[in-house]
């Protein structure tokens, strides 16, 4: 029980750690142009939202798979594998809760709108400067609502963690495969355990971020 | 001295623009005109805000845009007050003051300027605040100051007050007057209240629908009779004085005005300054006779120039001070009846009395020049 939990906590923080690295960029790229394609960039970040989780996890698994041109790419060069393992999952999850992290630092990045920067380029802050010193801070409630929407969204993940990882111990059994196992073989102990837990984490962080937002909005 | 120069034909974010000029970079520059005539655009392109290509963009011997060549505005020695005074909500006002000082690579610990100018703006008690809990004027203050520490060669102000209430405009206005007494920046004023470029304009910029209507001094600008300036109701004179003498018993000024002297309330400074006077063209009234005694002291002989019709009822006068007309040009509020009842015409000489004269803060284009 604890692996499972252990191995949920880490998958979701480095699944958090990724996404607000490449959500960052992404975000700040889909707030500031206007080219025609940004769209279908958008929605295509967006489709996680809609899509039944088991349908990307299928692709996903066909895509990796060593028969496949990815799979076979990772294969030789890298010596990766990646179905039915942790960095698997890692990269399932990180598609996965995409549009929850680039949507709320997108939405602060179109808050801050053009004001800010360009006060700031009349103060000699070049572009980087003035990414790094004006868009990040203003935006940083985006940030917090971000980070806990894709750790909060990876914890919960079960579809597409069962279509490419399965149900290895200590490799890619997550909370929600273990609540579904203990509840298959009717251990309902164990399952209120995970599920109890998993609510009672779950609430308190929705609550503790609404209370930081609140906070920070009173700031600003 | 430097010029500024520029030229843009194109359109940019909805406006056109289709100009060029060149004026000395010298005092406060006013580009006025109607909303929508294109003066926010300008004062953008210049500070590279908004890019127009084709567009010409050069001060003194910096070329910032030609050809090619493309300055991006953070490497432009300028500095910008926008409408909204655009203070960074995460810091405070002295971190604000000095976010474009550091980068500019100015010294903020030891920095004179940054004493003297928080004591001119009137912030020096408010540096440790957050910005959101400065009111409307004081955000704009401190916008201003934390431009013109950059020590910028050329500052940009975009309808500084028009974001402001009456009370906050009247606030600044002080200030902004003290500003232009003292620095030797010269700026760039985008408005479009005739009141404020009566009070801080050296040169005028008339634009109209993207296009350069006029140009030239203040005091010629106002009285040319061709420009709407000299047939409004409320239209003013603004002439330059040096003051003479100062007489304690009555605590009146002597200043000499081209064409005359006039007797100003108050001390107005040492023998020889200069002084920008502002007289209403409601103060002023027309007499043939200089015999009678009246209260009013200032009675200059002047020539009639031109008769034009103003907003409303009345018509303004537009006269020369001086008994051949010599002088400065001076304007004055009269009734049509009164026109017919003295028969007044282009070319007669008279007496104009000036009930009022009022001394601005500024410095006169000349003792700019002076500085220098």
């Amino acid at each position: 029980m604890t692996g499972a939990i252990l191995l949920t906590l880490k998958l979701a923080g480095l699944t958090t750690l990724i996404l607000l690295l490449v959500g960052t960029p992404l975000a700040w790229w889909l707030s500031r142009n206007r080219v025609w394609w940004k769209d279908l960039i958008s929605a295509v970040v967006a489709l996680p939202l809609v899509l039944p989780p088991t349908v990307l996890g299928f692709y996903l698994l066909l895509a990796m798979s060593p028969q496949n041109a990815f799979g076979a790419f990772l294969k030789a060069h890298f010596g990766i594998v990646l179905p039915f393992t942790f960095e698997g999952l890692v990269l399932g999850s990180v598609i996965y809760s995409l549009p929850f992290v680039v949507q709320p630092i997108r939405n602060a990045f179109e808050a801050v709108g053009r004001g800010p920067l360009e006060v700031a380029a009349t103060l000699r802050a070049s572009p980087l400067d003035r990414f790094l010193t004006v868009a990040l801070p203003l935006a940083r409630p985006g940030f917090l609502t971000a980070a806990v929407l894709g750790f909060a969204h990876t914890m919960g993940e079960f579809g597409v963690v069962l279509m490419i990882g399965g149900n290895l111990p200590g490799e890619t059994k997550v909370l929600s495969i273990a609540i579904y196992d203990y509840v298959e073989s009717l251990e309902w102990t164990q399952a209120h355990i995970l599920s109890g837990g998993m609510l009672l984490g779950s609430f308190l962080l929705i609550f503790t971020m609404m209370l930081i937002e609140k906070r920070s909005g009173r700031l600003y | 001295m430097a010029t500024l120069k520029a030229r843009f034909n194109g359109t940019v974010g909805g406006f056109r623009l289709n100009l060029a000029f060149e004026v000395p970079a010298r005092g406060v520059t006013a580009l006025f005109g109607p909303s929508g005539c294109g003066k926010t655009t300008l004062l953008r392109c210049i500070a590279g805000l908004n890019r127009l290509p084709g567009g010409e963009c050069i001060l003194g011997d910096e070329v910032w845009q030609q050809g090619k060549t493309f300055v991006p505005v953070h490497r432009r020695p300028i500095g910008y007050v926008f409408q909204e005074p655009g203070l960074f909500a995460h810091l405070n006002v002295r971190k604000n003051l000095i976010y474009g000082m550091r980068r500019a690579g100015l010294d903020h610990r030891h920095s004179a300027q940054l004493a003297e100018l928080t004591r001119l703006m009137g912030i020096a008690h408010l540096l440790e605040r957050r910005v959101h809990a400065l009111s409307g004027g004081e955000k704009q203050r401190v916008a201003i100051a934390r431009a013109l520490l950059l020590e910028p060669r050329l500052l940009l102000m975009d309808e500084p007050l028009s974001a402001l209430d009456q009370d906050n405009k009247n606030e600044i206005l002080p200030y902004l007057e003290q500003l232009h007494a003292r620095l030797e920046i010269p700026v760039l004023y985008v408005t479009h209240d005739r009141r404020e470029v009566e009070r801080l304009a050296d040169q005028i910029l008339l634009l109209r629908e993207g296009e350069l209507l006029a140009s030239g001094d203040i005091g010629e600008m106002l009285t040319r009779p061709d420009l709407s300036f000299g047939r409004a109701r409320d239209a003013v004179t603004v002439l330059d004085g040096q003051v003479r003498d100062y007489d304690a018993r009555y605590g009146m000024s002597t200043l000499q005005i081209d064409g005359g002297t006039l007797e100003v309330a108050g001390n107005l400074g040492p023998a020889g300054s200069c002084r920008r006077l502002c007289i209403a063209a409601t103060d002023v009234s027309l007499t043939r006779d200089n015999s009678h005694p009246s209260t009013i002291l200032n009675r200059l002989p002047a020539v009639i120039r031109e008769i034009l019709p103003a907003d409303g009822p009345g018509l303004n006068v537009l006269l020369r001070i001086g008994q051949s007309g010599q002088g400065s040009a001076l304007l004055a509020s009269v009734t049509r009846k009164s026109v017919e009842r003295m028969g007044l015409e282009p070319g007669q000489k008279l007496y104009a009395q000036i009930k009022g004269v009022s001394p601005l803060a500024t410095a006169t284009a000349s003792a700019l020049s002076d500085r220098r």
